[in-house]
């Protein structure tokens, strides 16, 4: 990977991971936050499971919790670099999650409203390709933690086979 | 040749420059932290205010609920006279139902109206010109809550065909009234004279000359009177009085309440079915002559039978049926009584169906004495949603199926908490109450209902319909004595104002209140 490459690569990383980590960190500073009302909206063929989940407080409580705590993560880990493999696409099976829970196609009408205008593609659909991409070209190493990583397990594995 | 560079690098200048290159996004977690916490500061977050415990007031609606009493021991017999739809809500929450429609029941309706067997009553009788009507009123009485229970011995509910056979029998102690308006004043008046209590329906009276009637009749009588304004009982209201009080939104200047309705069932299109059919009864089958009673006889017609509320012959139209439950909200709140003046307007715009009653208002009150303007708009074809507003030169009040307080922009009460953006005029500084209730198969009707605060309440945890505890009151009143919360005073102040209302619509001119002479003018 040349050094634009790198570098366009971390900058995406990064933005990623700075949404990520934003949108949890109000999440948790906002008590009476819960995802029930995004689950309960929820239409298209996976809308009974959601809505489903929804309905019942004590699994709510898990789902909001790891929400919460998942998205602040997974910011952290994209900012830095760490792992970044498992958590691009830890990051992007969520978004898919956010995605068929209200999925965009047509016939589905919504009552709250979105901020945009939106044909099966919508943001998060994108952001979640985005998230697959740094995964595949394992991000992290482009001016991430996960180089320090690498270089330390290569110096083990010539530890070993030295 | 690269390569051979690589393999030429001192391995620790490698290995500075990794560590280097790793730690390249560390500025832009600093960066976040920065941003994050001038976005926090922004929104003062953490500086947050309890409004409600700021200003000394009650977090919780509950705590102004209806008074208690010891079960009481003795049995009231009930009669009732008027057997339609909101007869059977008021036997309903009196703990009379059908026994068919009882299987039907939810487990919570179940759990609710089994409740209702600590009000001790029975019905012993019924009073109604249509047949089918009377037999279903009937079939409840002799299901009561009582009986489901399995209470033996208890009396049996007999049909009379005309309220003065009823009011003669000694197996009644109190009577319901709930016919169409025409009768309202006759039927109270010769119940308190044959020694009978009286709960009875809105609106109060349907003349002006039958208002000093009405007051003469209660005037110093034993009998309980209680006119059928339920909203009394949503904690809400004695909640606004008090903040009112407080000079939470320091002097009320002008309020605005309203009706929005949109269905043919709304604006009393009533003698069809939701499928189009028409309903049941005929000359054959209705009293025609009786239901009249002493209004101009007119050949039988299932549309004034159903939908009376269309005609100025038997009610006072939407002034008596919806502005009378905006009017006691509001004198609940603010005691303010009869105004000074009243301009009212309106026409029949939408429904031309023949009807005589406006399907759309409007009216000014005047209270020059307490420097405020009550104004009531309604419609019959737009059901958008629109409070009560209580405006005052510190802050405004509204009340649906919660109440809401947002401070004014140019408030001096509020000056130093929205220059600290502790509070802001664009949402408000606490609201209180969350009605329930109305689920995907509520009507748009029972959804107006609902929004209005005229149905069931959540009072601590427990769901309370609003007419039950009316009704409830009634009966405390009757058995341990006080004053009911709609007495003959706020009834013969209802029936001023909505006189005045239609007085002006009428005659298309303003018209004042003579408190000397006790007329309009």
């Amino acid at each position: 990977m040349n050094k634009t490459q790198s570098v366009s690569i971390f900058v995406l990383r990064v933005l990623i991971g700075w949404h990520f980590l934003y949108e949890g960190l109000v999440k948790i500073s906002d008590p009476s936050w819960s995802s029930v009302g995004y689950l309960k909206s929820s239409q298209g063929p996976f809308s009974g499971i959601f809505i489903a989940l929804a309905d019942q407080s004590t699994t709510m409580v898990a789902i909001d919790f790891l929400n919460q705590w998942g998205l602040i993560v997974i910011g952290l880990a994209l900012i830095t670099g760490i792992f970044t493999r498992i958590f691009a696409f830890s990051g992007m099976v969520l978004l898919l999650l956010y995605y068929l829970c209200v999925p965009p196609w047509v016939g589905l009408e919504y009552s709250i409203p979105m901020e945009g205008k939106y044909l099966i593609v919508n943001k998060t659909l994108i952001e979640a390709a985005a998230l697959f991409v740094l995964g595949v070209f394992s991000a992290g190493e482009q001016f991430g933690l996960d180089t320090l990583i690498k270089r330390k397990s290569a110096a083990a594995t010539n530890l070993a086979t030295g | 040749m690269e390569d051979n560079n690589k393999k030429n690098q001192n391995p620790t200048s490698t290995k500075r420059r990794d560590i280097i290159k790793g730690m390249a996004s560390l500025p832009v977690l600093g960066l976040f932290g920065i941003e994050y916490a001038r976005s926090n500061h922004a929104e003062s977050k953490g500086e947050t205010v309890d409004m409600i415990k700021e200003l000394g007031l009650e977090k919780d609606l509950g705590s102004i609920s209806a008074k208690s009493y010891d079960k009481p021991k003795d049995t009231i017999r009930l009669g009732i006279i008027g057997a339609g739809s909101r007869s059977g809500s008021l036997l309903f929450h009196t703990g009379f139902a059908p026994k068919k429609s009882v299987e039907d029941f939810s487990k919570e309706r179940l759990e609710a109206w089994m409740g209702y067997r600590d009000l001790n009553v029975v019905l012993t009788g019924v009073c109604e010109v249509f047949d089918e009507r009377a037999e279903r009123a009937l079939a409840a009485g002799n299901n009561s809550v009582k009986a489901y229970s399995g209470e033996k011995n208890l009396p049996k509910v007999k049909r009379f065909k005309h309220y003065h056979d009823m009011l003669e029998s000694d197996e009644i102690d109190a009577v319901i009234i709930a016919t169409p308006d025409h009768h309202h004043v006759s039927m109270t008046v010769d119940a308190i004279n044959a020694g009978k209590h009286v709960y009875c329906e809105k609106a109060p009276t349907r003349t002006e000359e039958e208002i000093q009637i009405l007051a003469e009749a209660l005037k110093d009588s034993k009998q309980v009177y209680q006119l059928g304004h339920q909203i009394r009982h949503n904690p809400i209201y004695p909640y606004a009085a008090d903040l009112v009080k407080k000079g939470i939104l320091g002097d009320v200047n002008l309020v605005e309440v309203t009706t929005n309705r949109n269905t043919p069932s709304g604006a009393w299109v009533r003698h069809v079915n939701s499928d189009g059919s028409p309903k049941s009864g005929d000359a054959r089958s209705i009293d025609w002559e009786l239901w009249q009673g002493d209004r101009p006889q007119a050949p039988f017609s299932i549309d004034r039978y159903y939908n009376w509320t269309k005609y100025w012959d038997y009610s006072t139209g939407i002034l008596g049926q919806l502005f009378s439950h905006e009017f006691d909200a509001v004198n609940g709140i603010l005691n303010c009584g009869i105004p000074a003046t009243c301009m009212c307007s309106g026409g029949i715009y939408y429904y031309k169906d023949g009807r005589q009653t406006p399907d759309l208002v409007q009216a000014v009150f005047e209270y020059p004495d307490r420097g405020m303007t009550l104004v009531y708009s309604a419609t019959l074809a737009n059901s958008r949603g629109r409070g009560r507003v209580f405006m005052g030169n510190e802050a405004s009040m509204e009340i649906g199926s919660s109440l809401s307080v947002t401070a004014d922009g140019n408030s001096e009460k509020y000056r130093d908490k929205l220059d600290k953006k502790l509070i802001d005029t664009n949402k408000p500084m606490f609201t209180v109450g969350q009605n329930t209730g109305v689920d995907g198969v509520s009507s748009a009707t029972q959804k107006y209902y609902v929004e209005r605060g005229l149905t069931s309440v959540k009072i601590g945890d427990e769901l309370k319909d609003v007419t039950h505890l009316h009704l409830k009151e009634w009966l405390d009143v009757i058995r341990f004595g006080g004053e009911t919360s709609c007495n003959v005073d706020w009834a013969v102040q209802e029936a001023v104002i909505l006189q005045m209302a239609k007085k002006s619509y009428l005659e298309k001119r303003q018209v004042r209140w003579d408190p000397v002479n006790k007329q309009i003018v």
